[in-house]
């Protein structure tokens, strides 16, 4: 026991070796435990206990190919919505507790509060996917492996010609998992003077032949 | 001899209704003779057909068929999907057929630089293709022009 002594730093011998375990234990169970909580607000079920979600977004989610398709390979609501790199997951959560925050103020609990901040709502996604270059698309759908010849007729011609021009996913597929706020696509007067839909910068020299 | 006819109509009800009830009887729906209340399984569900060039149209004024799957393409009150495509903002970039000019007259035949809102529901007139097969065999042939 004297000879174990000399190798312990001196922190040790304060604490004692049996205190240092007891941490050291400690701490593999508040670690696991914070891992576990982050994994369990991680999920779908979490997502649809509110019914904020379950009643808006998750119906519109149940039609699309992400919910239900042919081989059942699933992206949820996290794999869409929480990065997955521990750093920006860490940051994306706690700006999570606003959503919380207006979970307690009810500001979207009815369809219709929904439907009115529905362009806001999809906006901020809209930027964060903009901003990290469809992160959590690519997670999945890498475009370095994207083979053309297996892909339709009209995705086989745009994909290669929006990379060029440095387009990110969320620039053309807007929408695809929930419905769509009200966009002003010149039908009749109907969503006049609603947003238009950005599909992405244009390259530089075509816009300026449009100017001419 | 005032009921004679009324004798030859009776008869005439009686037999044209025992030909209905025959009718009814060889008469089979799409789903065989399940009961309502039972559901039918088909194996023979209708595929879409793969992407291909513009489809020919068979008469003059004819909808021009959809030549690509639609899937989960939905037209909604905020937001029409055919029209993120085949509107005259985005039809260059994207290469889809334009909309017609026709889609832009009202009822009066009046030109408005909006797409009519008669128009909205792109699919009550161009349809998409699936390889489902005629169910009654016909001699249709296209028109020549």
């Amino acid at each position: 026991m004297m000879s174990l002594e000399k190798y312990m730093p001196a922190w040790v011998k304060r604490i004692g070796l049996v205190t240092v375990f007891l941490l050291f234990a400690a701490g593999i169970v508040f670690w696991g435990g914070f891992n576990w909580a982050l994994e369990e607000t991680n999920k779908e079920e979490f997502c649809i206990s509110c019914h904020e979600m379950k009643e808006n977004v998750f119906k519109e989610y149940q039609n699309t190919v992400h919910y239900t398709n042919r081989t059942g390979v699933r992206a949820t609501c996290p794999d869409c919505h929480v990065p997955k790199e521990w750093g920006p997951k860490m940051v994306r959560k706690i700006q999570a507790s606003n959503e919380v925050f207006h979970k307690i103020l009810g500001t979207i609990d009815t369809p219709e509060k929904f439907n009115a901040k529905r362009a806001q709502l999809a906006q901020n996604e809209w930027n964060r996917m903009k901003a990290n270059d469809s992160k959590e698309c690519r997670n999945c759908h890498r475009y370095d492996y994207m083979d053309y010849t297996e892909q339709g007729n009209r995705a086989a011609k745009q994909h290669p010609q929006a990379f060029v021009e440095g387009k990110t996913c969320i620039d053309c597929h807007k929408g695809i998992a929930h419905q769509l706020p009200a966009i002003d696509q010149h039908i009749g007067a109907r969503n006049e003077g609603a947003a238009s839909i950005s599909h992405g910068e244009k390259p530089a020299e075509k816009s300026a032949e449009e100017k001419k | 001899m005032r009921f004679i006819p009324a004798l030859a109509l009776a008869a005439a009800v009686l037999l044209s209704g025992a030909g209905v009830v025959s009718a009814q009887e060889n008469l089979e729906s799409l789903r065989g003779k399940a009961p309502i209340n039972q559901e039918v399984r088909t194996d023979n569900m209708f595929r879409p057909e793969k992407d291909q060039d513009i489809i020919p149209r068979n008469f003059q004024k004819q909808p021009p068929l959809i030549p690509h799957s639609i899937k989960g393409y939905n037209i909604t009150q905020n937001f029409n999907k055919c029209m993120d495509c085949h509107s005259k903002e985005r039809a260059e970039e994207t290469g889809a057929t334009l909309v017609a000019k026709s889609h832009y007259l009202d009822r009066e035949d009046k030109k408005h630089t909006n797409i009519s809102p008669r128009r909205y529901f792109c699919m009550q007139c161009h349809v998409p293709q699936f390889d489902a097969k005629p169910l009654v065999e016909n001699t249709y042939k296209p028109a020549a022009k």
